[in-house]
């Protein structure tokens, strides 16, 4: 392999990598605060998508209002789905809102299909991110190299969140224990909120920037990130943002390298592509069950 | 200032509280002892909000508590510290502390309750960047108590502070306990150790399988025979001397 192709898949690698931690992230923050596993969340990501396609070519705004308005309405909408489909379980047994996460992510797919439509929709190129780069020899479309970029700031703004803010503070400290946090005077209710907020906001900054690089967009095009990304975080250590993140990039540079080593391979591995996430998946579960970054509670009794 | 009457809770299909007075007068410590399950904590988390009762009332500071939320009965300082402690061990011992002032906005006044706990506290400012959870259990009573002054209390609750340490440290914390009431915060008390809670209390009550069934000044209660029996265990050496 040419130091050149491998340094385009590097560039490639990073951002699937990126997108995929973004989205992980929001499974392991809801993980963490309601030890659910938000089914929906891909198709929050799909939404987000949407909603920026059709700003842009319905409505005709320009792509940074467009992108943030699919923004603002995606955290609205996942704010609004724990109120409507998780809410009112929050004291049930814990299958019944797992199963609850499930039909609100079969509804939004087929709601999506019957409003959107079947038929996949281009995403309308944005000059700005579809330049052609070059740097020595290097060349690649100038949002591959945004996404790690933008990614990384993003992940700078939300490791100040939870870790500085009160609100931050907050989350942590609901995440272990309701009722002590209440007693601390704290709006659980609110916490979690925030939380599906900053998760389904995190979604949206992938799905926007998703559509810009994989520009296809069907009513299904959530399902498979979002299991994989599921995957991400639980191969991460779910609950854990760091080992989302980490992941998430596992995830890309896998599926991404089976695909740049194939091309030298007597045999194509590339059609195994989507199989990577499942056998490191297995493979996790086997060998560290908890996850990279899990680790056995230390705390005293 | 804690005026409870005629307070009745059920808990799934149990009645815990089976009417229940109790009247906390501002300033002092009182104490609530009985066994396990006989409702001790079940009353403070009704006081709370966290459990819902059926029937009776809870005033405080002259306003009905029913329909209150948690925070806000927090926030007019009425504070609980759990039983078993309930830290946050993720977040660090300074962050603890931090969470007990989550609805306070005075800045400078938390900055100066954050001194006064470390004053009380020494060890806690020693370990301020640790991670709570790695905290023994007395350091983790410590910075529970601390955590709940955070909170400003007028009256604070604690729910078996002595539980699970050594003798040393529950006589260090029973100190400090009466070291918060002389700083003019009133203290209601629940205890198993049934003997400390008496000593430090100006007045208890003995609840039993959701009942008061006694009530009294702290030193009379100490010297009652049916207290002395059922939970002091003194009635029982008394008996095997008498046999000897």
């Amino acid at each position: 392999m040419s130091l050149n192709i491998f340094m385009q898949q590097l560039v490639n690698a990073a951002s699937l990598g990126s997108l995929y931690a973004l989205l992980a992230i929001g499974y392991t923050m809801v993980y963490g605060i309601l030890r659910l596993i938000n089914f929906a969340h891909g198709d929050i990501f799909m939404l987000s998508t949407y909603i920026a396609f059709y700003a842009m070519t319905s409505f005709l705004l320009p792509w940074y209002i467009s992108f943030a308005i699919a923004i603002i309405l995606t955290i609205l909408f996942g704010i609004l789905l724990e109120r409507g489909a998780y809410r009112p379980l929050r004291n049930s047994p814990r299958i019944s809102i797992m199963i609850s996460a499930i039909a609100a992510s079969f509804l939004i797919e087929n709601l999506a299909i019957v409003i959107f439509g079947g038929r996949p929709k281009a995403f309308p190129s944005v000059p700005a991110f579809s330049k052609i780069i070059s740097i020595s020899g290097v060349s690649t479309s100038s949002i591959s190299v945004i996404i790690p970029i933008v990614t990384f700031i993003v992940l700078i703004l939300l490791g100040y969140i939870v870790n500085q803010t009160k609100m931050g503070m907050a989350m942590r400290a609901v995440s272990k224990d309701y009722e002590a946090a209440r007693l601390m005077g704290i709006n659980v209710n609110t916490v979690i909120s925030f939380t599906f907020g900053i998760g389904s906001g995190l979604a949206a900054i992938g799905g926007v920037m998703w559509g810009l690089k994989y520009p296809q967009l069907i009513p299904l095009m959530g399902l498979m990130p979002g299991l994989k990304c599921f995957i991400a975080a639980v191969v991460g250590g779910i609950g854990d943002i760091k080992g989302a993140v980490i992941g998430g990039f596992i995830l890309g540079f896998g599926e991404i390298m089976i695909v740049a080593v194939s091309a030298f391979l007597p045999y194509d591995l590339s059609g195994y592509r989507d199989a990577f996430a499942f056998v490191l998946l297995i493979a996790i579960l086997l060998l560290k069950p908890s996850g990279i970054m899990g680790k056995s509670s230390v705390e005293k009794v | 200032m804690l005026k409870i009457e005629n307070l009745h809770v059920f808990y799934g299909g149990i009645h815990a509280l089976k009417g229940i007075n109790l009247n906390v007068e501002k300033g002092k410590t009182i104490s609530l002892i009985g066994a396990n399950g006989a409702g001790k904590s079940t009353t403070l988390r009704c006081i709370m909000g966290l459990v819902k009762k059926s029937e009776g009332s809870i005033v405080y500071d002259g306003k009905d508590l029913t329909g209150f939320k948690t925070r806000d009965i927090v926030k007019m300082g009425l504070v609980l510290t759990p039983e078993g402690r309930r830290i946050f061990p993720n977040l660090s011992v300074k962050e603890n502390i931090m969470l007990g002032a989550y609805t306070r906005t005075d800045k400078t006044e938390i900055e100066r309750d954050f001194d006064r706990v470390y004053e009380l506290f020494p060890r806690l400012k020693e370990r301020e960047w640790q991670v709570a959870g790695t905290l023994s259990g007395g350091e983790q009573q410590m910075l529970a108590v601390g955590r709940s002054l955070m909170s400003k209390p007028k009256l604070i609750m604690m729910d078996e502070p002595s539980l699970g340490l050594a003798p040393l440290i529950v006589k260090n914390i029973f100190e400090i306990i009466r070291e918060i009431n002389d700083n003019g915060v009133t203290v209601l008390l629940i205890e198993q150790n049934a003997k400390a809670a008496l000593e430090i209390a100006d007045y208890a009550y003995v609840l039993e399988t959701g009942k008061i069934t006694l009530e009294g000044k702290g030193s009379d209660l100490l010297n009652d025979p049916d207290v002395q029996k059922a939970y002091l265990g003194e009635a029982v050496t008394k008996n095997i001397e008498k046999n000897e």
